[in-house]
């Protein structure tokens, strides 16, 4: 009777090391991720052989989609809540405690300041997929240059970095920076991706 | 017929883990285990981006406060290289600034990158002018700053393309 069991059911694996070797690289995984928040424009960034590591924390990043549209990102929930404080006295709005809330929680927005408010009111779902229609940064309503002037005034550490899409014209990304050396700014970080020697040679043969 | 058949296995089965369970202790069923720890491990494998983005560094000049400091520094026409970009990834540059000679180039390594190391060579203190057109894009732009780090070309700047660019390209065209 016992022989003919063993014969009629398979070998039996011991699986316990497995599961810990897969909840180890889980635990792993875990811990090295963290949620890249979602961004409004899809960005793809030129490759460059660079190798500076951007700072992570003390951040700005001044996006430029490939149309052309200005996007802000401030890193920091509260230094994000006391921007907004101050972006409300300078043009004399007001902000309810619930649009000051959403906006602490959001690294990256593209809307007027004047647009702001019916921006935020928007719920999760409707503000992300809104087009949103980039930060005024024509020389007759800087608004960029507002929001650098009191990020750098709340947080003098800040480092301000451009994340450009490689399509993106000249003009814009020429704005962009004549707006921070006129602040300024005479030192900020172009994010790139790293090149690597493979994809350097197939660029250029 | 197929159904009876199945169960009689599964009773078989566990009567044999019963009699097993009073012998040595009690076996778990780890697939299940093993199962959720791959999926939660695939998710976060392909979830995960390691790559903390690069950046490379760019300084600019700050603006004088003071109109009369505003005075472009003169340079040494014969220190001087202007690289144009414009429209659909082309480049140009000409040595000197009145009536120079305009070159095409490339952005391979072939291209501007030998140039600038030559002209490097040639000229110690040479002053590399860029001029962006209207047309040409940010990954020309990086380009040519990443050209400008693999060179070693210490003195750059970035300058507004000019009508006078405008006309030696569309002349050279």
């Amino acid at each position: 009777m016992p022989k003919l069991q063993s014969k009629s059911k398979s070998p039996k694996l011991d699986m316990n090391p497995m599961t810990d070797l897969a909840f180890l690289l889980v635990t792993f995984f875990m811990l090295t991720t963290t949620f890249k928040a979602e961004e409004p424009v899809e960005i793809q960034n030129p490759s460059s052989r660079s190798e500076i590591k951007l700072p992570e924390s003390n951040i700005v990043t001044i996006t430029i989609s490939d149309d052309g549209r200005v996007l802000y990102g401030l890193d920091g929930k509260y230094t994000r809540e006391r921007l907004l404080d101050f972006m409300a006295s300078q043009h004399q709005l007001s902000f309810t405690e619930e649009q000051k809330r959403t906006f602490s929680l959001l690294p990256t927005f593209g809307v007027p300041i004047s647009e702001l408010a019916s921006f935020l009111d928007l719920d999760f779902e409707a503000r992300n997929s809104m087009e949103q229609s980039g930060i005024p940064i024509d020389s007759s309503a800087n608004e960029l240059a507002e929001w650098i002037v009191y990020s750098r005034l709340i947080n003098p550490k800040l480092r301000i970095a451009i994340n450009g899409d490689e399509e993106t014209t000249y003009p814009v990304v020429s704005k962009v920076i004549s707006t921070l050396v006129n602040n300024n700014v005479t030192r900020f970080n172009l994010i790139t991706n790293k090149e690597t020697a493979l994809e350097d040679e197939a660029s250029e043969s | 017929m197929k159904l009876p058949n199945l169960k009689s296995i599964s009773e078989g089965k566990r009567t044999k883990s019963d009699k097993k369970s009073s012998g040595r202790l009690v076996d778990i069923d780890m697939n299940p285990v093993v199962d959720l720890a791959f999926l939660l491990l695939t998710f976060f494998m392909l979830t995960t981006t390691f790559r903390q983005p690069q950046a490379m560094e760019l300084v600019m000049p700050a603006k004088a406060l003071d109109e009369a400091v505003e005075q472009e520094q003169p340079i040494k026409e014969s220190k001087a290289m202007t690289i144009v970009m414009i429209e659909d990834n082309r480049i140009f540059y000409y040595m000197g600034i009145s009536e120079p000679e305009v070159f095409e180039s490339s952005y391979n390594s072939n291209g501007i990158r030998s140039i600038l190391l030559e002209k490097g060579r040639e000229i110690p203190d040479l002053v590399v002018l860029i001029k962006a057109g209207e047309l040409s894009n940010y990954r020309n732009l990086v380009d040519i700053l990443d050209e400008m780090a693999i060179t070693e070309t210490k003195r750059y700047a970035l300058v507004d393309f000019s009508a006078t660019d405008r006309k030696l390209i569309a002349e050279f065209l």
